[in-house]
């Protein structure tokens, strides 16, 4: 075979994988970005190019900063949470205990379920004076409250679903690293004697950081992607204090039929993600040691 | 090889079928479910009824999901090219579906004096969300009302009298204050119930309309929530929660409010005719259902789904839709569609039928509708219709969980649709 064949034989080799990529992936990013430029189409009115104007409306939309501000709390309150959570979780059961199989399939099942379903639990969870939470702090004697349809507390509301949520799905990243790791080591920092508080700091941690940056970068586009729950518990309100930003681009494309707009946020939606990846491989990057 | 005659059979057979096809229209048919109960096989039962009598015509009837989801399938459809030949969404979608060029209003089609005289004989309270501009655009078709609920058995915990549901706004204060229990730092047991989440403006406007207020003009282009007997009327809701204490605190889910009411958390709720089939199922207590208390006057919004035509279809398409229309909202259908559902029937003359006659008879609440439409209004609609309603439900979730005066709210509220209706007030 001459090169010529050989340069033909890979990109056909390529080609399936390269298609579906640019039609689902490639494709629609451009083709967002192209209509974010023009107005949307009604009726019988053609888009027309109206350049930044989409970007502009933006900046003057007080409900998208308010989501955008929402959904910063909403990943500040879940990313560090449900990580510090899933590697506790994954040390606890990666242990010699009693029963240890039974307790990490009950951390993985809320991975399990489907998120709808999740929420419409959690709805009930929430219910004001009959609710299971209302039961406990009601036996407790504590003032009833109600959870999702007051602004103070709605949104924490929710941050609690996404981390019971996520905690268990990252635990099984943790725990499978944590098998990976040497039992050596452990003897050899026994024989030094070294504690365990700083046998973690020392080795067992920088050893996980390359499943740390993995888990960190899935928990922050999972902050900004997740919005199931927000449809079947808030909808977005009281007065759109759980307005995540996705919901707000599909309240803006599917319920007022503001494509352009649409396509405009769901630009800055995914510039802000790709930096922020960008940003984590760049900061993390240095501080990982691959075995 | 076939024989000559054989060969002459087949191509008659092909030529038959051939006809056949030619003479049977294939028609689509959105419809979603917002109520409970097997929606779906009234629905399957009502197009194989149809079917049988009318061969020339095939319905597919497409379960679509919710109300919302409804309208985003029909819409894409209706953009990609290939929408459903008929729809029941929501009557408030109207001006979305006028202003996307997707519908055809129904005075075309509805050529002979019989015709014209089936668009008049719905209720008028109804054809005030399906007509605009001098056409009617929907049929109406699972339409409701709002209703007061209440439990007979609190009302005599209470020393009221059980048959006697609060009459007007002062009444129904009075007795949601008697009707609220509170032990040592909490609420048992509230007096009243309006939810306020997914549609708050709807339940507003059983607030707005008794206190003899329209929220918008009837071409869509102008609304009045800041108008005083508006405030007034969100003033009332805050102060029953906030000062007065006998309404929940915050924003109330509507979902599970037909449940706080079985589980006796609370003594009124003020929800849709559509629970009412609901309501008699699992309420473990007598209790009854009455037009919304009056301020100046009494008064309801009318809410629920009209029938639509879409437009990118053919007229043989439109014409067999509109045949299935005329036919499933016959006074004998309708009385039928509202026994089973909950919802109002939608002419005077199917309330005259005998199985509605019987059906009134020994479950006299499910009347009260049927009278209040007299004193109904439209349910809030305007051009861009979900950005002004989501502008009013802002407005109304911040009033009543006190992050706005309701007078403030609701300037608020005016001056975002004012900005979002401008290109349309020319």
């Amino acid at each position: 075979m001459n090169r010529f064949s050989v340069h033909i034989h890979g990109w056909l080799l390529l080609l399936p994988a390269a298609v579906l990529l640019v039609l689902f992936t490639h494709y629609p990013v451009v083709a967002t970005l192209y209509h974010s430029f023009f107005s949307t189409p009604r009726g019988s009115v053609p888009p027309v190019w109206v350049g930044l104007e989409n970007y502009r409306q933006m900046i003057d939309d007080p409900v998208f900063w308010q989501a955008l501000t929402n959904n910063l709390w909403f990943a500040v309150g879940t990313i560090p949470l449900s990580i510090a959570l899933a590697l506790l979780m994954a040390i606890w059961v990666n242990g010699k205990i009693q029963g240890r199989s039974f307790l990490r399939l009950a951390y993985f099942t809320p991975t399990v379920l489907p998120m709808i379903a999740v929420a419409n639990i959690w709805l009930f969870f929430y219910t004001p004076q009959y609710g299971l939470l209302e039961q406990i702090t009601g036996f407790l004697g504590w003032p009833s409250h109600n959870w999702l349809g007051s602004r103070d507390t709605a949104l924490a509301c929710l941050i609690a679903v996404a981390v019971w949520k996520e905690a268990g799905f990252f635990m099984i990243f943790y725990l499978a690293a944590l098998q990976q790791i040497p039992p050596n080591l452990n003897e050899a920092g026994a024989i030094e004697g070294a504690g365990r508080w700083y046998f973690f700091r020392r080795i067992t941690f920088p050893l996980l950081m390359p499943t740390t940056l993995f888990v960190l970068v899935n928990a922050v586009i999972n902050a900004f992607r997740l919005i199931d729950h927000v449809v079947v518990m808030t909808r977005g309100g009281p007065d759109n204090t759980t307005s995540l930003l996705l919901y707000y681009v599909y309240e803006v494309g599917f319920k007022y039929w503001d494509s352009a707009y649409a396509a405009a946020l769901t630009m800055v939606l995914l510039l802000g993600l790709a930096l922020l990846a960008i940003a984590q491989f760049a900061f993390f990057e240095r501080r990982t040691h691959y075995q | 090889m076939l024989n000559p005659i054989k060969k002459a059979l087949v191509a008659i057979a092909l030529i038959a079928a051939g006809i056949a096809q030619a003479q049977t229209t294939e028609i689509s048919f959105y419809y979603p479910v917002a109520v409970g109960g097997p929606i779906t096989k009234f629905i399957d039962g009502f197009v194989a009824d149809f079917q049988k009598e009318n061969p020339g015509i095939k319905v597919n009837s497409i379960y679509s999901g919710t109300y919302q989801e409804s309208l985003v399938k029909a819409l894409t459809a209706h953009k990609s090219g290939t929408p459903p030949v008929t729809s029941v969404l929501l009557s408030t979608d109207m001006y979305t579906l006028i202003d996307d060029d997707a519908i055809v209003p129904f005075d075309g089609l509805a050529s002979s004096a019989e015709d014209q005289a089936w668009l008049n004989s719905f209720y008028p309270a109804f054809m005030a969300n399906s007509r605009t501009g001098g056409k009617t655009w929907g049929i109406p078709f699972q339409r409701s009302t709002i209703v007061l609920y209440w439990n007979k058995e609190l009302f005599k915990e209470a020393g009221l009298d059980p048959n006697r549901p609060p009459a007007n706004w002062k009444e129904m204060a009075e007795y949601a204050q008697k009707l609220t229990k509170r032990d040592a730092n909490n609420t048992t047991q509230w007096g009243v119930q309006i939810p306020s989440t997914g549609f708050p403006y709807w339940l507003f406007q059983g607030l707005t309309t008794p206190n003899g207020v329209e929220l918008m003009n009837a071409a869509g282009t102008e609304t009045y929530f800041d108008n005083p007997a508006v405030i007034e009327a969100l003033k009332y809701w805050v102060d029953l929660s906030r000062a007065q204490k006998v309404h929940p605190p915050g924003v109330v889910e509507w979902g599970t409010t037909p449940k706080d009411f079985f589980e006796k958390k609370v003594a009124m709720i003020v929800t849709t005719t559509g629970n009412l089939s609901n309501i008699k199922a699992n309420a473990k207590f007598d209790f009854g259902v009455a037009m919304l208390p009056a301020s100046k006057r009494r008064g309801s919004p009318t809410g629920g789904g009209n029938f639509y035509l879409f437009k990118k279809s053919t007229p043989q398409q439109q014409q067999a839709a509109f045949k299935f229309i005329k036919w499933i909202t016959s006074p004998e259908r309708a009385a039928q569609w509202g026994i089973d559902t909950g919802y109002v029937a939608v002419r005077p003359d199917a309330w005259n039928t005998p199985v509605m006659k019987k059906y009134i008879e020994g479950f006299p609440p499910a009347a009260v509708a049927r009278d209040q439409l007299q004193y109904a209004v439209a349910e809030l609609s305007t051009h861009e219709n979900q950005r002004v309603t989501k502008a009013l439900n802002d407005g109304l979730q911040a009033a009543l969980t006190g992050a706005k005066t309701p007078e403030q709210a609701m300037k608020d509220a005016q001056a975002e649709a004012a900005r979002i209706l401008r290109p349309y007030k020319r």
